[in-house]
């Protein structure tokens, strides 16, 4: 053995490592993002939860209640008020994901608090997310709680006036969930679903599309008359089908391990393919116009981690996006990412329909049309 | 244009810099409909980047370049319609076979299906894949696969084909197989080539003519027998005697067509401007003195002579000098 080899191939490898930046950012960066990010993606203040407020009572008293909710939406901002008409509006909005709660207000609970009769107060909440659903939970207990401060039967002066001691007239919170239990085997299938879009986006729109470039075999294309147009689109295209493909694959597969109920709803496929094939248009897109004046095979490879800490973490599929800090919400908001696990979260966990996804869809197919015009426009037709 | 009817390619001043690098110098040249014309020059002459900016893959700085009938910048679509072009880089899909390589190129030119039945199995047959035809192109040796993209660059029946190096990194049975191949394209009727070659022997096998190229200049442009002829006093005889006596190499000097007489090792080398003529003197005169000749023989001016007089340097030589910008197959 000779120390002077083991010393070149050492000094060989250290060279190439710190002429390749890709590598020395990925090595570095990545860590520390990676920090950053699942810091703040897990277990923050969840805030900003629209919540809808529906007051068939209209009295002082059924006011007073509503102000204890703009209380907190203006205090530790947990909620967003929206005042609702009625139950069944509020409830139809809820099932399709635009409110996450409903606290209803019955006609009779300003009498019955006069009664002392249980007045009550329900609350139907949207547990698909449970880290949002025990959060709001907390949230209306403790207002509640505060609100039977008032009315304790035990403060002095008020007990020797009590009419009939067989009555409560505390405030009782009749929590409604709408759903089954949701275990969060479920709650992360959508996520593995558009990671599953992603690693084929990666793969197919990033890894290989650079590999062939750097073989030359682009060149070959080049040389014929093909537009740059045409190139990106048919390139943008198939990645598009081999995520649909795999993106399928893991609803199914995932589907049956977490055991989604009525699987093989023919309706729901249908949108889920819808959901699954813009998703794939999105990612691959995104990750083309990433790649579109990359021609070292290594920058796919290097970022792929980097790439999949920014967008997965922060779309909302394993921690809930109200619970960000606003730098990363914004990220979350350019994350297709989060419109695809929004869409697949609302079919998946609630079985809503059209009305649940078509704006993840719209914002998805938008996304796409940026990124292609862009990609066109910077792609080199020639050498 | 109606001098395209004869002349496939027209280069005008052609310019071409990188950043403060210049890489083509403004060359002129003009290629006749037909002919095999080669463009032969060590690397990082120039070679490629000429042929990209006559295969419009690379904008010309400036400078005007007519292949086909079409200016590569302003009608960039009509002149790859009538290109075929086979890039320095392995350019074929290891990951297809030969057939579905050719099968998709034939669709990016827009042939039809009919006529991708009938040409393809055609053209794989005329570049002895048939047996090969469904085998993916990843197993292929390197003179199969060029052979297959010589193949895939006819396709769409083109008049003028680029060859970029086209024997390159191949082994010497190989290359032999791809000058046949392209010996056999020249009978084909009215195909003009234009190949990029940094090998001597093979410019002077197949090219009709030769541009020699260095740093981005074109030095010298004719037939190969002419370009050896317009070089003076390079045959070279060799001769070994047995018993030479004494003023033996003053002699040989004033023979007929003898510029020099330098001796190394035993070897006599007569530097003549008519060879076979200087053999044949050489050898009365030995007759008569009754001197030995043990060998003769004589060596023709070849390229590298050509390339020698007009350069100053020896092909390796510039081969081997420290090459930039090569770039063949990153793109920048």
């Amino acid at each position: 053995m000779k120390l002077q080899r083991i010393f070149a191939i050492i000094e060989r490898d250290m060279r190439k490592f710190f002429r390749s930046p890709a590598l020395m950012m990925s090595s570095m960066i990545f860590p520390l993002m990676q920090l950053i990010v699942l810091g703040y993606a897990f277990g923050g203040k969840i805030k900003g939860l629209k919540i809808a407020v529906v007051d068939e009572d209209h009295t002082a008293e059924s006011r007073n209640v509503e102000q204890r909710f703009y209380a907190i939406a203006a205090g530790p901002a947990t909620m967003q008020i929206e005042d609702y008409p009625s139950v069944s509006d509020a409830v139809t909005d809820l099932r399709t994901g635009f409110v996450r709660a409903v606290v209803y207000i019955p006609a009779d609970f300003s009498r019955r608090v006069d009664q002392g009769n249980r007045p009550r107060i329900a609350f139907i909440e949207d547990n698909t997310d449970n880290f949002v659903a025990s959060e709001l939970l907390t949230r209306m207990q403790s207002l509640v709680q505060d609100l039977n401060q008032g009315l304790n039967p035990f403060q002095p002066g008020q007990r020797l006036t009590m009419p009939t001691p067989r009555l409560d007239p505390l405030i009782d919170l009749q929590v409604v969930e709408v759903y089954p239990y949701i275990e969060y085997i479920k709650y992360l299938l959508a996520g593995s679903i558009a990671m599953s879009v992603f690693i084929v986006a990666m793969i197919g729109g990033g890894i290989t599309f650079i590999d062939d470039k750097s073989r030359g075999l682009h060149e070959g294309y080049l040389v014929t008359p093909i537009k740059k147009s045409e190139l990106i689109l048919g390139l943008i295209f198939s990645g598009a089908i081999k995520g649909l493909m795999a993106g399928t694959t893991i609803t199914i597969i995932g589907g049956l391990i977490a055991g989604i109920d009525r699987l093989w709803d023919p309706v729901r496929l249908i949108y889920l393919a819808i959901v699954l094939g813009t998703t794939s248009v999105a990612m691959i897109s995104f990750m083309f116009l990433l790649m579109v004046r990359v021609s070292d095979p290594l920058v796919p490879r290097a970022i792929f981690g980097v790439l999949n800490t920014l967008l997965y973490f922060p779309s909302g599929a394993i921690y809930p996006v109200e619970g960000f800090p606003h730098w990363l919400r914004w990220i979350s908001y350019i994350d297709p990412f989060t419109y695809a696990v929004h869409a697949l979260k609302g079919l998946l966990l609630k079985n809503a329909g059209f009305t649940a996804i078509y704006s993840d869809i719209f914002i998805l197919v938008g996304f796409s049309i940026v990124l292609v015009s862009l990609s066109v426009a910077f792609f080199r037709r020639q050498i | 244009m109606n001098t395209t009817e004869t002349n496939a390619i027209e280069v005008i001043q052609l310019k071409k810099q990188f950043g403060d690098f210049v890489a083509v110098k403004g060359v002129s040249f003009t290629v006749h409909t037909g002919e095999i014309f080669g463009l032969l020059g060590p690397n990082g002459a120039g070679k490629t980047t000429l042929i990209r900016m006559m295969t419009t893959l690379t904008p010309p700085t400036s400078g005007k370049a007519v292949v086909g009938g079409h200016d590569v910048v302003t009608d960039a679509d009509g002149v790859r319609h009538s290109i075929g072009v086979i890039p320095q880089a392995m350019t074929s899909d290891p990951e297809l076979t030969a057939r579905e390589n050719m099968s998709i190129h034939a669709k990016l030119y827009g042939l039809t299906r009919a006529q991708r039945d009938e040409l393809i199995p055609q053209l794989i047959e005329s570049v002895g894949l048939t047996e090969f035809a469904d085998k993916l192109v990843g197993s292929f040796s390197g003179g199969m696969r060029r052979r297959l993209e010589i193949a895939r660059g006819l396709v769409h029946s083109p008049k003028i084909l680029f060859l970029d190096e086209p024997t390159t990194g191949l082994d010497p049975v190989s290359r032999t197989a791809v000058w046949e191949m392209i010996n056999k394209l020249k009978e084909t009727a009215n195909l003009t080539i234009l190949l990029t070659t940094h090998y001597m022997d093979e410019a002077d096998r197949l090219c009709d003519r030769i541009a020699i190229v260095d740093h981005g200049v074109l030095v010298a442009l004719d037939t190969p027998t002419k370009l050896k002829d317009s070089v003076p006093g390079t045959d070279i005889v060799e001769a070994e005697f047995e018993n030479p006596p004494a003023n033996w190499n003053a002699t040989l000097e004033k023979l007929d067509g003898v510029t020099s007489v330098t001796v190394q090792d035993g070897v006599v080398h007569l530097a003549s401007d008519r060879g076979p003529v200087t053999v044949g003197v050489l050898m009365d005169m030995a007759r008569e003195r009754h001197v030995n000749v043990r060998r003769v023989s004589v060596q023709g001016t070849t390229l590298d002579d050509v390339f020698l007089y007009y350069t100053g340097r020896q092909l390796r030589d510039a081969a081997s000098e420290t090459v930039k910008r090569d770039m063949s197959h990153l793109y920048k």
